[in-house]
């Protein structure tokens, strides 16, 4: 009963959300007009969501919010450092090949967005066969290194948060 | 006493903002390529558009700025995505690129394919 209400019920949760940030004001009307959204909009778009992306740990998620954004500012001051300072013969740019183990295409998304976010790191492109991205550096004297925590501080953490 | 404090807070956030908003925009003027002009707005910014949403969300006592600041976040990377995907189809050629595991070709460069059907 509930599961017919409510198909995807991470979709309705977003949604509730969404709607009340966007009011901007905690009233029983906009709580109402959530609650319609949140059952309305997951069926009218359901031809849209034929796979439901899976989340094992989904209040993994938050840390991984709170990790992703520690990171972007800490690393903004790194990249404001190259622009300001490092002398352009020095910024030693460099395409990385990063192989990825995760399977679904939501926690491949997550992962490149992540990539592109956080300051130093671009995502370029994904390999045809979906199992390695590419990475593009703004300064990397050690690719490996960078390749490296990634694949462990992100894609390690997607692992155990997507199926 | 607070309301000193917190106008103080705002202040700093906002030139924060200003001075990250020009250290990106500088980042385009002094960079050399493509490649690496597509660092300067999708970073240093990001933070500099971060710092004075925050400020204006203290300031204004309102939620919406974190809609914005999340719908950045989703849209961000989208654009520089295609931007770096144009560049690899028109003016890199494989010989540039390391190559992927197992030997596959890059999405933007391999010869067109038929989608992959989806998984139900």
């Amino acid at each position: 009963m509930i599961r017919k209400i409510f198909p995807h019920p991470f979709l309705s949760v977003t949604l509730g959300i969404l709607w009340m940030l966007l009011v901007n004001r905690l009233a029983l009307g906009s709580l109402v007009m959530a609650t319609i959204l949140a059952i309305i909009i997951p069926h009218a778009s359901a031809a849209y969501w034929r796979a439901r992306p899976r989340l094992i740990r989904p209040l993994a998620l938050l840390g991984y919010i709170g990790i992703v954004l520690y990171d972007v500012i800490l690393s903004s001051f790194a990249v404001a450092k190259i622009i300001l300072v490092m002398p352009s013969a020095q910024i030693k740019s460099a395409f990385i090949t990063v192989p990825i183990d995760l399977s679904s295409p939501e926690a491949i998304t997550v992962l490149a967005g992540t990539i592109t976010m956080t300051p130093g790191t671009l995502t370029v492109d994904i390999a045809a066969d979906r199992r390695s991205l590419l990475v593009h550096s703004l300064h990397a004297p050690d690719p490996e290194a960078i390749r490296d925590q990634i694949k462990s501080r992100y894609e390690a953490r997607l692992k155990r948060i997507f199926a | 006493m607070i309301g000193a404090g917190l106008d103080i807070l705002i202040a700093a956030l906002l030139v924060l903002g200003g001075v990250f908003g020009l250290v990106g925009s500088y980042g385009l003027l002094r960079l050399k390529g493509a490649m690496q002009r597509l660092h300067a707005p999708t970073k240093a910014s990001t933070v500099g558009l971060g710092a004075v949403l925050m400020a204006s969300a203290i300031g204004a006592g309102s939620t919406q700025e974190i809609l914005v600041t999340l719908f950045i976040f989703l849209t961000a990377p989208l654009t520089a995505l295609y931007l770096a995907k144009t560049l690899l189809h028109r003016h890199i050629t494989p010989a540039e690129l390391p190559t992927a595991a197992g030997g596959a070709d890059w999405a933007a460069q391999s010869p067109a394919q038929p989608p992959v059907a989806q998984k139900d």
